[in-house]
């Protein structure tokens, strides 16, 4: 618990304190979801079905980088059934740029005008009576390009001049922002220092992919001069306005109607390209039209890669083998387009010292263009990678200087009675217990027995390894990631908040809005669950609904493992005042004063007083009916409802020189991750034997969930480090555009029983303590994996310093081992 | 491009209809009877999402067209259960968390019912065979396997108990 009086830290917020006897959080219960998924009766954004819909293709660039000479659109235009095609420029007379939220912004347009920048960006757009004519209408259209320099090394991209420039109105230069950040005396501490580790490591560009791509259906009513357009995106009652603005629409005439999401791991968290695409259209023909990406485009032109990074690092250690401090030049390739800056880096800089106890730390960061796809968001937004690169030179330090890698990170721990706890960079981290993390994930492993079984294999000439990354997983971002590493800030935000209306009807169920969808999460479970604990009812009389925009309060939806912190803050709120409302009826009912008054088991009772006790079901009969029972006073109007915007439970602003980024990403978890591995030296797979994971979320809401989060994000972990790579050619051909050759990991690929630990280390600022825990397992995995492939072959000496480690890469590590 | 007519009987009920040659199966069964429950994640089958079943077997319904479906009968999601009242597969699914966007699910609980007709006993290496085709890209296919193996106990304890 926090006692301390820093001046640095605000009072906590926490109206729900841990420890308290709950009856619903904490409980496996089976998701509130399900039943109509199950069966096919959930409604995804391709089910949505409006009469008399047109429905649209994109026809997208087959060169990386070139200018537009030409389009001739008219054999498309004459093709029955065809019923608009508008180039870049048609659509420019309507519509601006697409949503950017770096400064400078890059213009990014739904569909290009003059110049392509990457393979797939759209150059024309079709509405037709059907998908298939509407791709038969594609092939009819004549482009005539000038092809540019290619850009596809982000190293070489530094050195980019003359038409290699991707940008040029950013400036004669690829590089899209270049800035150095010291936090404390780094210089000092390595000249300090006992030991030096250096290492160079390469973190590919993989994502997201869900298994449904983005789309959106698409309405404009011309009498009313109002969109209307239902779509699979995130945040849109966030910054889903800025749709409008491209549009060039008065904000309050853009409905924004949320569809369910089939998956979305951060890659639809603001979907812009594709609802314009379906907007302009709707607008040009005067009817609905769908527009729905196919696999290729989803994966050429999703705006949603993930990171692609070069680092060079440094490590000091003293003579104790205490990590002093650690120097990073990290070179990203951002793609073609910056929408949201250098935000990942914000992202990684809140945990870049990892769970360790290191007093200084520089990072130089250059971001560059080049003709990819450009990068979004995907599950760790950035922080995956720097937990991979702290944990690789953890254990670049151990084998160097021939050190236990447990017992190494327990000296280096940040210890349970140092919290809160700031790191150099200025974040906080609230709470947490990396020492029992880690016992308990040696424990479930059988650590030692596996260390035996290791010797006794390798006598056999069997190379298993096993592998352990203790990670932070930071959760509930303030928005200040987003613009405090920028030179400019712009448009400094600094809210990002949920809102939930909660109404009780007359018989006192209650309906819940919330403001975000559902994306493959648990938020109606989440909602049930705190609202039933909160509210004292039975889950089974709760309902949970979408609010659209025009219907929404301000809500940020799903990202940064926010969501159910963020939800449980804007519940405990709205519930408060209902609860004060019930009282306010309760007592003028009951002739009692409202401090004796309390919530029990769906009921308002007289403390102490066992059956003096009122229904919320006949409250609210009175709340909706009989407003003349009550005194002529403003607490006693009819109704019983609210609606209740959270913020931010713990942010303060970065300083004017950066040299202190502020409280931005508290809410901080932890994890331990132990994989066994085998790997076959003759044709480089690498094979499951175990795999353990213990999760720190602070409370759990939901144990069940909890888990599946850990599960399926430890699949894109296993797929990130072993398999999965966007693999662009020197030309920008992506060369695996399909799941065919973009290999997600199937049921073969993962662990047969993965066992899952949990620990609860309540955070003091959130309400009952909880923390995020929606991305952890991809952000735990990569390294884990990396070390159990370099322990399991460090007879060979091998030293895995890039993902993903495929057979034939590592195949290579192996060959050039044994030629050495 | 002249329309074929097709007679498909789809969950029991028979539908005649007149269709482009290289209209999909999937689309089909999506637009023109609208069965949504039937989802499509890469029309070049390899993700496995758009499976049904064709005359008891599973077959991806984006590889197909439905004029090659002439005289078929398919399965969908929709023949299982209903919310109210669960196919025990959907239950198993329910209960051990075998499903968390539901996407790649009506798909993974067709699979599953073919192997389990076929095969009421599955090991589970047996089960990871079978859904091998089927990509799920939230769950980490563990609790997918636990749900199977639990249906199919579930189900031979429901025969039993019949018989």
């Amino acid at each position: 618990m926090t006692t301390t009086m820093d001046p640095r830290i605000p009072p906590s917020r926490q109206r729900e304190k841990p420890g308290q006897d709950l009856k619903w959080i904490g409980k496996g219960i089976r998701r509130v979801e399900d039943p109509r998924l199950l069966t096919g009766r959930g409604k995804y954004v391709d089910d949505v079905v409006l009469p008399n819909s047109l429905h649209a293709a994109a026809l997208g660039s087959p060169h990386a980088h070139a200018r537009i000479k030409s389009i001739d659109v008219s054999k498309a235009r004459a093709l029955p059934g065809v019923a608009a095609v508008l180039t870049g420029e048609d659509v420019a007379k309507s519509t601006g740029p697409l949503p950017c939220f770096s400064n400078p912004p890059t213009e990014q347009r739904c569909v290009a005008i003059d110049r392509v920048r990457h393979v797939g960006e759209p150059v024309a757009i079709v509405a037709a009576e059907s998908r298939y004519v509407a791709e038969d209408a594609l092939a009819l259209i004549e482009v005539e390009y000038e092809e540019l320099p290619v850009v596809m090394d982000a190293a070489e991209a530094v050195h980019a001049t003359g038409d290699a420039v991707i940008h040029p109105e950013r400036g004669e230069t690829n590089v899209a922002i270049h800035r150095v950040f010291e936090f404390g005396d780094v210089d000092d501490d390595f000249a300090a220092a006992d030991a030096v580790i250096k290492r160079k490591l390469r973190w590919p560009r993989s994502g997201a992919q869900p298994m449904e791509t983005c789309g959106a259906t698409a309405v404009f009513d011309e009498g009313e001069g109002k969109f209307t357009i239902h779509v699979n995106s995130s945040m849109y009652n966030y910054v889903g306005w800025l749709i409008a603005v491209t549009l060039g629409v008065p904000v309050h005439k853009l409905n924004l109607v949320p569809t369910l999401a089939g998956g979305s791991f951060g890659s639809k968290l603001f979907i812009h390209k594709v609802p314009v695409i379906a907007a302009v259209l709707a607008r040009e023909c005067g009817r609905p039209v769908k527009y729905l990406e196919d696999r290729i485009d989803n994966m050429t032109a999703c705006d949603h890669h993930g990171s692609d990074r070069i680092y060079d690092c440094e490590l000091a250690l003293d003579a104790d083998r205490r990590m002093t401090s650690m120097k990073c030049t990290v070179i990203d390739d951002y793609g073609a387009y910056f929408q949201f800056g250098i935000g990942h880096h914000g992202n990684a800089l809140s945990q870049i010292t990892g769970p360790y106890q290191i007093g200084s730390v520089k990072v130089d960061i250059t971001a560059v263009f080049t003709n990819k796809c450009q990068q979004g968001a995907y599950r760790g937004f950035g922080s995956e990678v720097s937990n991979y690169v702290m944990e690789r030179m953890v254990d670049a330090a151990c084998a160097e200087l021939d050190l236990d890698p447990v017992a190494f990170r327990k000296t280096n721990f940040i210890q349970p009675d140092q919290f809160p706890y700031f790191i150099p960079t200025g974040n906080l981290y609230d709470s947490g217990n990396y020492p029992a993390v880690l016992d308990k994930a040696l424990d479930l492993l059988d650590y030692d027995g596996w260390r035996q079984k290791q010797k006794d294999a390798l006598a056999e000439g069997r190379y298993i390894g096993i592998g352990l990354a203790t990670c932070q997983e930071r959760s509930v971002f303030s928005s200040t990631e987003f613009w405090s590493l920028n030179d400019e800030a712009g448009f400094a935000l600094t809210s990002s908040p949920e809102g939930v209306s909660i109404k009780i009807d007359p018989t006192g169920n209650a309906v819940v809005s919330l403001q975000a969808p559902f994306w493959g999460n648990s938020p109606e479970t989440m909602a049930t669950m705190v609202l039933a604990e909160k509210l004292t009812i039975d889950p089974a009389n709760i309902s949970i609904t979408y609010a659209d925009t025009d219907h929404g309060v301000s809500g940020t939806g799903p990202g940064g493992s926010r969501y159910t912190v963020m939800l449980a803050g804007a519940i405990v709120g709205a519930v408060d005042t209902i609860k004060d409302k019930l009282f306010k009826i309760a007592g003028h009912l009951m002739e009692a004063d409202t401090a004796d008054l309390e919530l029990r088991d769906g009921a308002v009772g007289l403390k102490g007083v066992p059956g003096k006790e009122m229904t919320i079901a006949d409250l609210a009969m009175q709340a909706h009916f009989f407003r003349l029972s009550f005194p002529d006073e403003p607490g006693f109007d009819t109704g019983l409802d609210a609606t209740t915007t959270y913020d931010h439970p713990l942010t303060t602003m970065p300083s004017e020189d950066r040299k202190d980024l502020g409280i931005y990403y508290p809410i901080m978890g932890h994890m331990c991750h132990m994989p066994v591995v085998e790997v076959d030296i003759k044709t480089g797979q690498v094979k499951f034997l175990d795999y353990v994971a213990v999760h720190d979320c602070g409370t759990m809401v939901n144990p069940k969930t909890l888990a599946g989060h850990i599960r399926g994000g430890t699949a894109q972990g296993i797929g990130t480090a072993l398999y999965e790579e966007y693999k662009y050619d020197a030309n920008g051909q992506l060369q695996n555009a399909s799941f065919m050759d973009y290999l997600v990991p199937t049921a073969h690929e993962i662990p047969a029983n993965m066992r899952i630990g949990h620990v609860e280390t309540p955070s003091p600022f959130t309400e009952y303590g909880i923390k995020g825990g929606g991305e952890g397992g991809r952000m735990g995995a990569p390294p884990a994996l990396a070390a159990a492939i370099e322990d399991a072959l460090k007879p060979l000496g091998v030293k895995a310093d890039f993902l993903p480690l495929t057979p034939a890469k590592l195949r290579g590590l192996i060959r050039e081992a044994e030629a050495s | 491009m002249a329309k074929m007519p097709v007679s498909i009987t789809v969950n029991g009920q028979r539908y005649e209809r007149e269709v482009d040659p290289r209209l999909l199966l999937s689309d089909f069964i999506r637009h023109e009877i609208g069965l949504t429950g039937t989802h499509v994640g890469c029309e070049n089958g390899a993700c496995g999402v758009c499976a049904v079943l064709i005359n008891g077997k599973t077959g991806l319904s984006c590889l197909a067209f439905a004029v090659q479906c002439d005289g078929d009968e398919i399965e969908t999601i929709e023949s299982l259960g209903t919310p109210s009242d669960l196919h025990p597969i959907q239950e198993a699914f329910w209960e051990n968390h075998g499903l968390q966007c539901g996407f790649c699910t009506p798909a993974m609980v067709l699979t599953a019912h073919e192997l389990l007709s076929r095969n009421a006993s599955p090991s589970r290496a047996e089960i990871i065979e079978a859904i091998g085709g089927n990509l799920c890209r939230c769950t980490g296919y563990q609790t997918i396997v636990d749900s199977i193996e639990q249906a199919a106990e579930q189900m031979r304890a429901g025969k039993e108990e019949a018989a």
